[in-house]
């Protein structure tokens, strides 16, 4: 399958990357920015995509990296998947991405997948929306006026629309440090390399033998990530058994409205989310769900 | 109309320039200007891995990436594996395990291989079947593909004549198989 013809740009600034992006509005082109390519090629070679111009942010180093800032990491947009699978800092202070970055499609994706691309495509299946919402990161987009910040509650607006405008780059996202806190991105898929069908971010902070705070992302439940408010609250002070944690995690469903396809109705995954919320923060909290044996870690 | 774009890339050591249009896929470009048909085009979604090569060391689809990306890149195909005609361990292991049906997947099941041995150079049974999850052998058969790979690891030397997989081998993999019984 061979996508339309179209020109290509590959700067190596940013700022040569804005001033492409002005040019081409003026000139009315249709422009894609370019990441990974891991979704914006299959979507091309489908001709669902048809752009004129091809923004590839491929040659800008800068945009590449994890680095320390003191209570943050701030992550470059372009950084794979691989590196944030490998990354010894985001072991340490934020292994939630660590995790479900190496959930993410296949070893050839990760290659070349890249976090920020996958953020701003904002499929609702995708693997990085709900923990990142989890972790309420700042979002770094740079425009033609300059930079602004925007929180993760406000990023992700729908199907496959966030904050970035036209005209606009994700460069980077401050993601607060949980070092300490227990961890753990679960899954649910029948075949290796799916998409999730539904799955739960879970970070919790354990104090005095109970859970004194948890902070749990959704995906797939929705046209966005979702926070599942309720069920943090009443994990609050929660004790590490699986039938308190399993009567906290009933709440999961609450204020979701997934959709239904041909992997289940909405019912299916309404339900299905309260189990698979209970496995996630029983993994997160170091315990092992009864009945359960798992292909995949 | 868009314009042409001279690239510059190392293929299996020789370092090829030409104008390419940029849509053209990079398993285009090596199949059909440079003649290296030994990248197979399979499922060109993204899926199968039949595609695989490297990019730079680490295994990439080659269906998914535009030869442009290539540019100033290098590239290695399963043809560039052998050395001065010896084949690699992997392509000789996978030879003497019988680690093939119809030969489809092979090239890309190899290059992934040798992309996971080289990321985790001891994996267990359960790493080589996660490493291997982007690569579809429509034949179904995966357990002489991650015996090929298991023995590698584990430094089985083929000679010339070759050598079948030790029994040893075998007892270790009923042994890891237990390891991968059913999601609840």
């Amino acid at each position: 399958m061979i996508p339309s013809a179209f020109d290509y740009a590959a700067p190596t600034t940013v700022e040569e990357a804005l001033g492409l992006l002005s040019a081409a509005d003026e000139a009315g082109d249709e422009v894609k920015v370019l990441a990974g390519g891991q979704s914006l090629i299959p979507v091309m070679k489908l001709r669902l995509a048809d752009p004129s111009l091809v923004i590839d942010l491929g040659r800008i180093p800068s945009l590449s990296g994890i680095t320390d800032d003191g209570d943050f990491l701030t992550i470059g947009a372009m950084t794979t998947h691989h590196v944030m699978e490998t990354d010894p800092l985001l072991a340490t202070h934020l292994p939630l991405l660590q995790m479900a970055a190496g959930t993410v499609a296949d070893p050839q994706v990760r290659h070349r997948g890249t976090f920020g691309g996958a953020l701003v495509h904002a499929d609702p299946a995708g693997d990085m929306l709900a923990p990142v919402l989890a972790t309420g990161a700042t979002f770094t987009v740079s425009g033609p006026n300059g930079q602004r910040s925007v929180d993760a509650a406000d990023f992700f607006q729908g199907y496959f629309t966030t904050a970035v405008e036209d005209g606009e780059i994700l460069t980077s996202i401050k993601v607060p440090k949980y070092t300490g806190w227990g961890a753990h991105y679960e899954k649910f898929t029948r075949v290796a390399q799916q998409w999730s069908i539904v799955a739960v971010a879970a970070m919790v902070r354990i104090q005095d033998g109970v859970i004194a705070e948890a902070r749990l992302g959704l995906t797939n439940m929705a046209s966005t990530p979702l926070r599942a408010t309720a069920t943090e609250a009443a994990l609050a002070g929660c004790a590490l058994t699986q039938e308190a944690i399993a009567a906290a995690c009933a709440h999961a469903a609450e204020g979701t409205e997934p959709a239904s396809d041909l992997n289940g109705d909405a019912e299916y995954r309404r339900h299905l989310v309260q189990v698979v919320a209970k496995r996630a923060v029983m993994k997160a909290a170091g315990l092992q769900p009864d009945g359960l044996k798992r292909t995949r870690e | 109309m868009a314009s042409s774009t001279s690239i510059t890339v190392d293929v299996d050591g020789v370092t090829y320039t030409d104008d390419v249009e940029p849509r053209l896929l990079l398993v285009q470009y090596l199949r059909e200007r440079l003649g290296k048909t030994g990248t197979l085009i399979g499922c060109d979604t993204t899926n199968c891995g039949a595609c695989t090569v490297h990019l730079d060391g680490v295994s990439v689809k080659s269906c998914t990436m535009f030869a442009v990306q290539a540019d100033g890149h290098q590239v290695t195909t399963i043809e560039g594996l052998a050395q001065n005609g010896k084949l690699a361990p992997l392509q000789e292991a996978f030879h003497q395990c019988h680690a093939l049906q119809c030969g489809f997947c092979t090239p890309g099941m190899i290059m992934q291989s040798a992309s996971l041995l080289k990321e985790n150079p001891h994996p267990t049974e359960t790493e080589i079947r996660d490493g291997l999850e982007g690569n579809l052998c429509r034949c179904t058969g995966y357990q002489n593909i991650v015996a090929a790979v298991k023995s590698v690891a584990d430094g089985v030397e083929y000679d010339e004549s070759g050598v079948s997989v030790s029994d040893d081998l075998v007892d270790d993999l009923a042994a890891d198989g237990s390891e991968r019984t059913g999601v609840s």
